[in-house]
């Protein structure tokens, strides 16, 4: 530090401007600090939720063997039986039948938005599917009471009836549209955006140069397509398959509004069905009155954590590599 | 040597191009079906005493009254909860772009929060009814605010995180070089430089929020009145809808039609409004 | 002999700008022809057109014809795959696809259904990788992904590959510019061999390399071609003041 009078108005300058970085250092490390304790949140969360629903579960986790709970058919709270096998069968159906219905026609949107689109099309697509993605649950299930079920009861029962009757998982067995084929092509239409901007965003890290060098050679768009760029990011398309899929199993307003809600082992997308998550968002008015019930409910609840939590991660870890960051 | 020939590979390539168009036609005509079929039964229960009264007796059994206590209970209920989850996600958001970058502990915090983006809202619904069981409490506005703000909380931070990340990097170094610490270029200039994307993303989790009902089935309740304490029940658009959909009486089947259109209508004009906002807002932005 | 390639009256347009300007050049059968100019002056621009790379960028423009044996590569009758089979390129940075060195350079043969049957692949296989000075280095690990060559060598196995679908005319865009030196000899003493066999364009923005390889030149400033001739032409006796200023190294 230099030595001046004290009167000279430059080193009044310089020592007050020294006093003022030391402040502003402390701040940044208080700050810091702080700020850090803040980032903490998101891991605390994730392991008080998963904690808490174990601990109000507990009772009933640990009065029965796993296998009984996870296998059981029986659903009769009153009698202390409670089999979710119907519940996991029914969250299986109608996922499986959702994700099916959704993937072949998201995977060809997304490749025509990323590899044959023009601009204008893509700016008018990516609001068209930011408005499907915020369209509210139940606002789906209206739409799903109002148009898929009839749909489903007037078109699809009876055409499916009439030439694929014969396989059972096809047939038509109770009189309603409601079920799982219904909840099944809500949760397509749910989980569509997400698929299509995942797999557009894995799409666009392909090189243009690797689409040029087979175009030089003479190959069609498709072919440069099919041979090139789809096998680089498979992975990261079923990533992104998963990844609605996850969301798929977690729906709850829409499906419950469709698909019946009866606790039976589904044989056919025709069949009615009971998801978990319905199970819980349909019985919380009793959970308090018929003991164990709550933690049988809450063990539902997290089941599905667990489930979801874990695809959830698989596919954020593909991603997070071919992506290169944090997706959107 | 160079003519149009009918190859095979020429054939796939025109039969890929017209299913892919068939399908992006389907997308985009489902959501056009979808609109439509909320608007075409919304419109005709819509009526100004749906938007301005509260149920009235024998409303439930197709009598007089409206849904403003589910309007009002819902825009309490995001509005509280988005707030809520700013006040965490903004801090969370900044501290990864000021400090965390490209480190090992950001990695994991991105991590989490994508998970917690993924968990299904009737989770965080089970969840918080946990909480109240143990400690007692009964369903309220506060318990449904709360667990919108644990909703809302990922899907914002990952939004500005996206945004904040696309930061030119020239206007933070250039508040560097002068001197700037961390924390001053994450305050002053980082926010004014994002503050479109900032806003878009609590517009974006305010509209997820508002549509939720999984999550506030449980912990917020339901009632007919206009709610006035942070401890008491409140009614939610989302609720409204579900519980009149199941009604036999045809007249109060239309209000929950009503409520569904005034509940897109929000999310609609949250939407294009957050999309505008983004595009108009940024006097101090830097292009 | 007639000319391979013929351009005649030739504009075009990126959106509003004008990038090429009343083209009119012929190029020689087998023989290097080399489109020399300053940056911007639309040299990959022009060579773009020869295998319709160009109409790949979206809002692009353009009017004239270009003639490969009398035939206009633009007629609405073509197929645009075919002309790329007969004018092949090679790129500035290697781009070999994400597969085997064996698959890549079979690649274009599977396309076009080619070859009848896995010997005959093989043996092209092989005879493309000798001509481009590769089958030596890679006899052994034919099945190893593509990428784990040096970058000389991704270039070579890029010149094999496209020779593989049998074209007529080379076309290179600045092809050595992002290789070593011996490795940028290696490939300019490949095309050399190759023009008695193909018509080759080349672009480059080295002079040096010019005048090694040049047999005929098309020099461009501003989008318009402002002189062309024969290499030794042009190099001892410029006609135009800015090939001259070029040629003194001014640019």
């Amino acid at each position: 530090m230099m030595q001046q009078k004290p009167s000279d108005p430059l080193s009044q300058g310089s020592r007050q401007t020294q006093a003022f970085l030391q402040t502003r250092n402390r701040r940044d490390r208080t700050a810091r600090k702080a700020f850090f304790g803040i980032t903490l949140i998101p891991v605390f969360l994730i392991i008080v939720i998963t904690c808490l629903l174990v601990i109000r579960a507990w009772p009933i986790l640990s009065s029965q063997p796993l296998a009984d709970l996870l296998l059981g058919e029986v659903w009769k709270p009153t009698n202390e039986q409670f089999g979710f096998l119907p519940f996991i069968l029914g969250t299986l159906w109608v996922t499986l039948v959702g994700v099916i219905l959704a993937v072949p026609a998201c995977l060809l949107v997304a490749i025509y938005l990323a590899e044959y689109a023009r601009r204008s099309t893509r700016t008018i697509a990516k609001p068209v599917l930011d408005l499907l993605a915020a369209i509210p649950s139940v606002v789906y299930g209206v739409w799903g009471l109002l148009v898929i079920v009839p749909f489903v009861d007037d078109i699809l029962g009876p055409f499916f009836h009439r030439w694929l009757g014969f396989v059972p998982v096809f047939s038509v067995t109770q009189p309603t549209g409601f079920g799982i084929f219904a909840g099944g092509i809500v949760l397509a239409v749910m989980i569509a955006p997400l698929i299509i901007a995942v797999t557009f965003e894995v799409l666009s890290t392909v090189p243009d140069e690797l689409r040029q060098a087979s175009l030089s050679l003479g190959a069609t768009r498709w072919q440069t397509i099919s041979k090139v760029v789809l096998p680089r990011v498979l992975p990261g398309i079923i990533a992104a398959v998963v990844l609605g899929a996850s969301r798929a199993l977690g729906e709850t307003m829409a499906v419950l509004m469709v698909v019946g809600n009866v606790p039976s082992i589904p044989t056919s997308i025709f069949d009615t069905a009971y998801p978990l998550a319905a199970l819980i968002a349909n019985n919380f008015g009793e959970m308090m009155s018929i003991p164990l019930y709550d933690a049988a409910l809450l063990s539902a609840a997290l089941l599905l954590l667990v489930i979801i939590m874990v695809f959830n991660i698989l596919s954020t870890f593909v991603l997070q590599r071919i992506l290169g960051k944090a997706r959107i | 040597m160079k003519k149009n020939p009918f190859a095979k590979r020429h054939i796939i390539e025109t039969c890929m191009k017209v299913i892919m168009l068939a399908s992006l036609i389907l997308v985009t005509g489902t959501l056009g079906l979808i609109l439509w079929t909320i608007i075409k039964n919304g419109i005709p229960a819509m009526s100004w005493e749906m938007l301005t009264q509260v149920p009235k007796g024998g409303f439930y059994m197709g009598k007089e009254g409206g849904i403003l206590n589910a309007i009002i209970g819902s825009l309490y209920l995001a509005g509280g909860g988005t707030v809520l989850a700013l006040v965490c996600s903004l801090p969370i958001a900044l501290y990864l772009k000021a400090y965390l970058g490209e480190s090992k502990w950001g990695s994991y915090v991105r991590l989490a929060l994508d998970v917690l983006w993924g968990i299904p809202t009737i989770v965080y619904g089970a969840f918080g009814f946990a909480i109240m069981v143990s400690l007692g409490l009964r369903a309220s506005l506060l318990a449904g605010i709360i667990v919108l703000a644990l909703i809302e909380l990922p899907i914002m931070t990952r939004a500005m995180d996206e945004v904040i990340s696309r930061m030119p990097l020239e206007v933070e170094q250039a508040a560097l070089a002068v001197g700037s610490t961390r924390l001053e270029v994450a305050l002053r200039v980082v926010t004014r430089q994002m503050l479109p994307g900032i806003i878009t993303a609590v517009l974006l989790a305010f509209g997820r929020g508002i549509g939720d009902a999984a999550s506030v089935l449980f912990t917020a309740g339901y009632t007919d009145r206009i709610v006035t304490s942070l401890f008491r029940p409140t009614a939610s658009l989302p609720l409204a809808v579900f519980f009149q959909l199941g009604s036999p009486f045809p007249e109060v089947r239309a209000r929950g039609y009503a409520a569904a259109f005034i509940l897109t209508v929000i999310v609609l004009i949250v939407s294009f409004g957050a999309r505008l906002l983004s595009s108009r807002l940024g006097k101090y932005t830097i292009k | 002999m007639e000319p391979h390639i013929q351009v005649k009256d030739l504009n075009a347009f990126y959106g509003k700008q004008h990038v090429l300007k009343n083209i009119n050049i012929e190029i020689p059968r087998n023989k290097i022809t080399v489109i020399m100019g300053p940056s911007g002056c639309g040299k990959s621009t022009l060579l773009k057109t020869f295998n319709r790379f160009f109409e790949l960028t979206e809002y692009t423009r353009l009017t004239g014809n270009v003639l490969i044996d009398g035939q206009d590569i633009y007629n609405r009758d073509v197929d645009v795959t075919e002309v790329r089979k007969v004018v092949g390129l090679l790129a500035q940075r290697p781009a070999v696809l994400p597969m085997s060195i064996f698959d890549n350079v079979a690649y274009g043969m599977n396309i076009h259904n080619m070859k009848k049957d896995r010997n005959k692949t093989r043996e092209a296989v092989q005879h493309y990788l000798e001509i481009a000075g590769l089958w030596e280095e890679v006899h052994t690990r034919l099945h190893d992904p593509a990428t784990g060559l040096s970058i000389g060598q991704q270039q070579r196995l890029c010149l094999a590959r496209g020779l593989a679908v049998e074209p007529e005319i080379i076309l290179g865009d600045e092809p050595t510019s992002a290789l070593d030196p011996i490795s940028s000899q290696n490939i300019e003493k490949r095309l050399i061999e190759l023009k008695k066999d193909y018509t080759i364009v080349i672009v480059t923005h080295t002079l040096r390399q010019a005048k090694r390889l040049a047999d005929h030149v098309i020099y461009m400033y501003l989008g318009e071609v402002a002189e062309t001739n024969s290499a030794p032409e042009i190099f001892t006796n410029p006609k135009h003041e800015r090939t001259k200023q070029y040629l003194d190294g001014i640019f």
